[in-house]
């Protein structure tokens, strides 16, 4: 199977689909784009699934490399390659957007063709990132792929959301800036090259390493978002529309997370030993702190929005413990919040799409006229919380226990997570489901129709399906991480 | 007395030879042509550019060759830059066509004719190889420009902005005049090869030398609007009438560029050290202050002057990074940034105006960005060709205007002025929020009026075009980036 150009079929299939999608035009075609678009995604995902059926998990290095010449003159090729790190969230991806797709279904009544084209074109921008292994490239997809999501939360978001749409694009753009210098010194350092392959084995002294560290720490940082420079997320969360929501928390986040994993461990070692403490206090705030934000809010797109900060700082947690049960419960971390986080966005999505309201104080004895949905919701605040035998738990549980190899506090501050995950998850979803019927919205609200029952219960699926067997999914990042630790384990100075 | 006169070789300057030909006799014609008729002079200018290109090519050798007694230069950059010059210029008359058409006072031969030896003027800057040379193609250009700027004779603001560029060029002008003749008095020559031979051999009066540099330096500064001398690129992009604005501000940057190339890089090498200085300011000056100034305005043309004065401040960049404490290793790599950057911008701006253009119509300039509100609703296709532009502009990738940034910048990280380039884009940064508000505007808000965007099916195909090219030469730069590499090689 290998011998087809997959990664190449998983970025363009997603967006040639756009491209047509796009060409149906007004919304008297409406119908025609909705099917187009689903066809669109249901084609990328199953060409991402030989990714998963022929890879090699023996295998640490890169597998379904494709190497052709792009720039010549300045030696950037479209490179692409997938390891155990990156190939589960190509399919993650992949799988993402025919929620997203089957989302907007109903919902999106306004430049159906538009909103349709914008979310294949991300995806297939999405894919590329994970895939890259040019640096050039890597950063065209980076870059490309704020497009789509600026004109997402622009158009279809909510009242205050030009301002959430700026802030996202700023920031992040004023992050990436840097790391493109960055990468440019790299370029030259390396006689050269633009192959992240080929910055992987380049010394550097430990000076450059510390600032092309924080070059891409701020890059990095904007995206995940890390504690202090996360303010634009809630905002973007708040303002998107379901789908741009589900996007950016399930992908959007992990490409800053992604980022470290790829370029900034194995590029500058020593450096990253080095601030490896800076990292983990800022995860540790984002954790904590942000944890205690979450439970205050009022909003429930909001209180997700912070929830997500605090997990993802779980992530770079684990990133920067060096050890592989800690990377490997990062990266399992990163994929369940991807169905959970979508899961809970879309949650909030349904309800909203009824009553008109985000506001938890709105809500209350749901549960008396949407009990299916109470019931998913349920599941879903519950692995939001870590509950064991949800996907949420494996990963932060291992987070968790190579914390407590480290350094005991650490452990100790990262494990009030679980206490604060629960603590605002599970009393948002007493606020919002529980009690008598609070008002005459609520009483009118009816239960989840095909279309959504679908869509929660394969994510529900998924979330089970992780926390009960999660070995398939840690078995394909073994090698790779292994790899990845004993080559960070070797200094780079010489 | 006519012993030593010798036939010079006309074939390198064939084409200009030409071009001015034609652009007397179109003159002529054009006295006999009935307004309602002026489509013919459209057609004959066309032609003329096209058999322009035509001859360039054919009588191109690749060869660096010499003429009129060393006065003008034929080499690969010019045939490359004067290509790219009449492309642009056939584009700008088409989309200005229909713009006039509406416009019965501004529709006259003159807009035509004037045009055509404007182009004269940026052929003779790209290929001259003495002051005098670089004098008189620059004046033959301004004062083109001047009169096209006034040709809406009833608008005050078109009076008043003609008014201003033609005193603050001929100020400019004067100095550049100045700085050339202090130079010519250090070292005696005007010919700008023979001038860097002296230079690099003979012991000069440095004072002078400098002294005529600052001069010669503010006075490109002028003409490329580069901070502090930019003071009349907002009110004459503003004021002119738009197909005059798409005029000034595309093709011309191609032959300023040339002309830094000729006099700067040719000729005054030897004085990298203190022109590299000064335009390090400029340059920076002109990221500040375009992009920031930029943000202030509410009329989309002198958006565009700001954002202009803001690119050549960033194409200066790749000039300023040639030669480092003497070691001019990455000089073709940053030039050839640099050649790219005009090019890529040309290309942007062309299309930026022609959008601007096609959504005019007789009393209604469409120049505020009040009146792009809403376009995504009327004319999705065009508002993504606008979208297209700005966040090229913006220099966000996959487009032209990113390769263009990322060429110039990795000519300053090569020169090891890392800092410069983190000036750059945090400016550039800043300068993407002007870029985004556009877009805003245009997929965000709801549209003022509804009317359908009317427009002739040779406009919308051309815009299109230019719009996919922006897109389609960001995804594939290279063959721009190393035709910019190898004709600087070939003629460096």
């Amino acid at each position: 199977m290998s011998n087809y150009p997959l990664l190449s079929l998983a970025i363009w299939v997603p967006i040639v689909a756009g491209g047509i999608v796009l060409l149906t035009g007004g919304d008297r075609n409406a119908p025609l784009a909705r099917m187009l678009a689903l066809i669109g995604a249901v084609l990328g995902f199953l060409v991402t699934i030989p990714l998963w059926t022929g890879f090699d998990v023996t295998h640490g290095g890169m597998q379904f490399v494709e190497l052709h010449g792009w720039i010549p003159r300045f030696n950037i090729n479209y490179h692409l390659g997938v390891d155990g790190i990156s190939m589960l969230f190509v399919l993650l991806n992949a799988f993402i957007t025919i929620i997203v797709v089957a989302a907007g279904w109903e919902v999106i009544q306004n430049k159906v063709a538009q909103y349709m084209a914008a979310f294949l074109i991300m995806s297939g921008l999405m894919n590329g990132i994970f895939s890259s292994l040019d640096g050039i490239l890597f950063y065209v997809f980076f870059e490309a792929s704020l497009i789509p999501l600026y004109l997402i939360i622009g158009v279809w978001g909510g009242a205050n959301r030009v301002y959430a749409a700026f802030k996202f694009f700023l920031y992040t753009l004023f992050g990436s800036l840097l790391f493109l210098v960055a990468q440019m010194y790299l370029f030259f350092q390396s006689g050269g090259s633009f192959s992240i392959l080929d910055w992987h084995k380049l010394p550097i002294e430990l000076g450059p390493q510390i600032w092309i560290f924080l070059a891409f720490l701020i890059a990095f940082a904007v995206k995940v978002p890390m504690w202090p420079v996360h303010t634009w997320l809630p905002d973007a969360h708040v303002e998107a529309p379901t789908g741009g929501s589900i996007v950016l928390a399930a992908i959007g986040l992990k490409l800053g997370a992604y980022g470290f994993l790829r370029f900034s461990l194995p590029i500058v070692p020593d450096a990253a030993q080095e601030l490896a403490g800076l990292v983990i206090a800022l995860s540790l705030i984002a954790v904590v702190y942000i944890g205690f934000v979450a439970l205050v809010q009022a909003d429930m797109k909001k209180l997700v929005a912070y929830s997500s900060i605090a997990h993802m700082g779980f992530v770079t947690l684990g990133f920067f413990m060096f050890s592989p049960l800690a990377i490997e419960g990062a990266l399992v971390q990163m994929i369940s919040h991807g169905f959970v986080s979508g899961a809970m966005f879309f949650c909030i999505g349904v309800m909203y799409d009824r009553v008109h309201s985000r506001q938890i104080a709105d809500y209350g004895g749901v549960v008396n006229t949407m009990p299916k949905f109470a019931a998913l919701f349920m599941l879903f605040s519950m692995a939001n919380a870590g509950l064991p035998a949800t996907s949420g738990f494996v990963g932060e549980f291992m987070v968790i226990l190579a914390a407590v190899k480290f350094n005991f506090w650490v452990a100790f501050l990262a494990a009030t997570s679980l206490i604060l995950g629960a603590a605002y998850s599970l009393w948002m979803y007493k606020r919002v489901i529980f009690g008598d019927v609070a008002n005459k919205h609520v009483e009118e609200l009816s239960d989840v129709n095909g279309r959504e029952f679908l869509i929660l219960a394969v994510l529900a699926l998924c979330t089970l399906w992780m926390g009960l067997h999660p070995q398939p999914f840690t078995d394909v990042m073994h090698a790779s991480v292994n790899d990845l630790l004993r080559h960070v384990a070797v200094s780079k100075i010489q | 007395m006519f012993d030593n006169f010798v036939i010079p070789d006309f074939l390198p300057a064939a084409p200009e030879i030409f071009l001015a030909t034609m652009a007397m006799a179109i003159l002529m014609i054009d006295l006999f042509i009935k307004d309602s008729r002026r489509t013919v002079t459209f057609v004959l200018a066309q032609a003329t550019l096209v058999a322009c290109a035509a001859i360039q090519v054919f009588t191109s050798t690749g060869e660096i060759t010499y003429t009129f007694s060393n006065m003008f230069v034929d080499d690969m950059m010019a045939d490359l830059l004067k290509l790219f010059v009449y492309m642009t210029m056939v584009i700008v008359l088409f989309y200005s066509r229909a713009y006039l058409f509406e416009r019965p006072n501004m529709n006259k031969g003159e807009y035509y004719v004037l045009a055509l030896f404007a182009t004269l003027g940026m052929l003779v800057m790209i290929s001259a190889n003495n002051f005098v040379t670089v004098y008189v193609g620059l004046e033959l250009l301004s004062l083109s420009l001047y009169a096209m700027v006034a040709m809406n004779r009833d608008s005050l603001a078109s009076t008043e902005a003609a008014m201003k560029y033609f005193v603050l060029g001929a100020l400019a002008s004067g100095m550049l005049l100045y700085g050339m003749s202090m130079i010519y008095g250090a070292t005696g020559t005007l010919e700008i090869t023979e001038l860097a031979e002296a230079l690099y051999n003979g012991e000069n009066n440095r004072t002078v030398l400098v002294f005529g540099l600052v001069f010669l330096v503010s006075g490109l500064a002028f003409k490329l609007g580069v901070v502090p001398f930019h003071m009349w690129i907002p009110d004459v992009y503003h004021g002119a009438p738009t197909p005059v604005t798409l005029l000034i501000g595309s093709a011309p940057k191609l032959a300023a560029f040339a002309l830094v190339m000729r006099l700067l890089v040719s000729g005054l090498i030897t004085l990298a050290q203190d022109w590299q200085q000064m335009l390090i300011i400029l340059s920076v000056l002109s990221m500040a202050v375009g992009n920031l100034a930029a943000i202030a305005q509410t009329n989309l043309k002198r958006m565009l002057a700001y954002s202009a004065i803001s690119h050549m401040g960033f194409m200066l960049l790749g000039i300023v990074t040639g030669v480092v404490s003497g070691d001019a290793r990455y000089a073709l790599n940053a030039y050839s940034s640099a050649m790219f950057y005009v090019i890529a911008y040309v290309l942007m701006t062309t299309c930026g105006f022609g959008v601007i253009l096609m959504m005019s119509k007789a009393g209604f300039e469409a120049d505020n960005l009040d009146d792009y509100k809403g376009l995504n609703k009327r004319s999705p296709w065009f508002a993504g060709v606008m979208l297209i532009v700005m966040f090229s502009m913006a220099g966000v990738p996959p487009f032209i205007g990113f390769f263009a940034k990322f060429s110039v910048l990795q000519a300053v990280v090569a020169s090891g002025q890392i800092w410069l380039a983190i000036v750059a884009v945090v400016f550039s940064l800043i300068g993407a929020f002007y870029y985004l508000r556009v877009v805003k505007l245009m997929y965000f808000d709801a549209p003022q009026d509804d009317s359908v965007i009317v427009a002739p099916n040779h406009i919308r195909i051309l815009l299109s075009a230019n719009g996919l090219a922006v897109a389609a030469l960001g995804l594939a730069p290279q063959v721009i980036m190393s035709l910019c590499a190898y004709a600087l090689l070939r003629s460096l």
